[in-house]
């Protein structure tokens, strides 16, 4: 699946996407985002409030305990502060 | 009958009057236009800025305020709505966002403005960074306060 990151989640990560297969315990958008912080410093450093972060499944907002099984695309991002 | 609505994500400025007349057009059932237009300020948090960065997710966002317009048109009698909202660095005095509700009558145009810029707030993929005169940049915190204006239309009974 691609996996995009917006504002500060992507400055921290330092890339705007990447294409991932994250193991199959992997479940939910809560899930995605602990195995993500474990995947190195940059990344525990974008994770390291997940409660703030917001997520969307193929363009379409979700919470974390959204299963992730068929997901073509999850974008994961601070609150919003568009207007 | 098919309302008007127009969704454009843009770096360039937008000419409220120009899009005024486009959305109302020859419509002589309109009675009603009520516009909103957010502008970059020159402080922000209580110190100056010198420009914003607006970021935003192409196609999620374009997507995400069709889904509140269509809300919009279910909850009022609109006879139109145009929404822009510039991406891109802008600075402090210019235009940022726009709405525009129609309607024969007042009251739902005005309500659906407020409707629809409190879920852009919120709910629409747009990040924004300040630069400072220090040349220090800065992600721009959402505030409580966005969600709670947002989370009341969840509950009204219109």
């Amino acid at each position: 699946m691609k996996v995009l990151y917006f504002a500060w989640v992507r400055e921290r990560i330092g890339k705007a996407e990447e294409t991932l297969e994250p193991p199959a315990a992997v479940r939910t958008v809560g899930d995605l985002i602990a195995w993500l912080a474990s995947r190195g410093e940059e990344y525990a450093h974008a994770f390291e409030r997940p409660q703030v972060i917001r997520a969307a499944i193929d363009q379409t907002h979700v919470r974390s305990d959204t299963a992730i099984a068929g997901a073509r695309e999850i974008a994961l991002f601070p609150p919003m502060t568009g207007g | 009958m098919t309302v008007p609505v127009t969704i454009r994500l843009q770096r360039d400025d937008f000419d409220l009057a120009t899009e005024s007349a486009r959305l109302t057009g020859a419509d002589t059932t309109i009675g009603a236009v009520v516009s909103f237009v957010g502008r970059c300020r020159g402080d922000e948090d209580g110190h100056a800025i010198s420009a914003l960065t607006l970021e935003h997710y192409p196609g999620m966002a374009e997507a995400e305020i069709a889904r509140h317009v269509e809300e919009a048109l279910t909850r009022w009698p609109l006879k139109g709505v145009t929404v822009i909202h510039r991406y891109g660095r802008i600075m402090p005095g210019d235009n940022i966002v726009l709405v525009l509700t129609a309607s024969s009558h007042r009251q739902a145009a005005f309500a659906a403005a407020e409707f629809l810029m409190d879920y852009l707030k919120t709910r629409a993929p747009f990040w924004k960074s300040d630069e400072r005169p220090d040349g220090d940049r800065n992600w721009i915190d959402a505030r409580d306060a966005d969600d709670d204006a947002a989370a009341r239309w969840d509950s009204a009974a219109n």
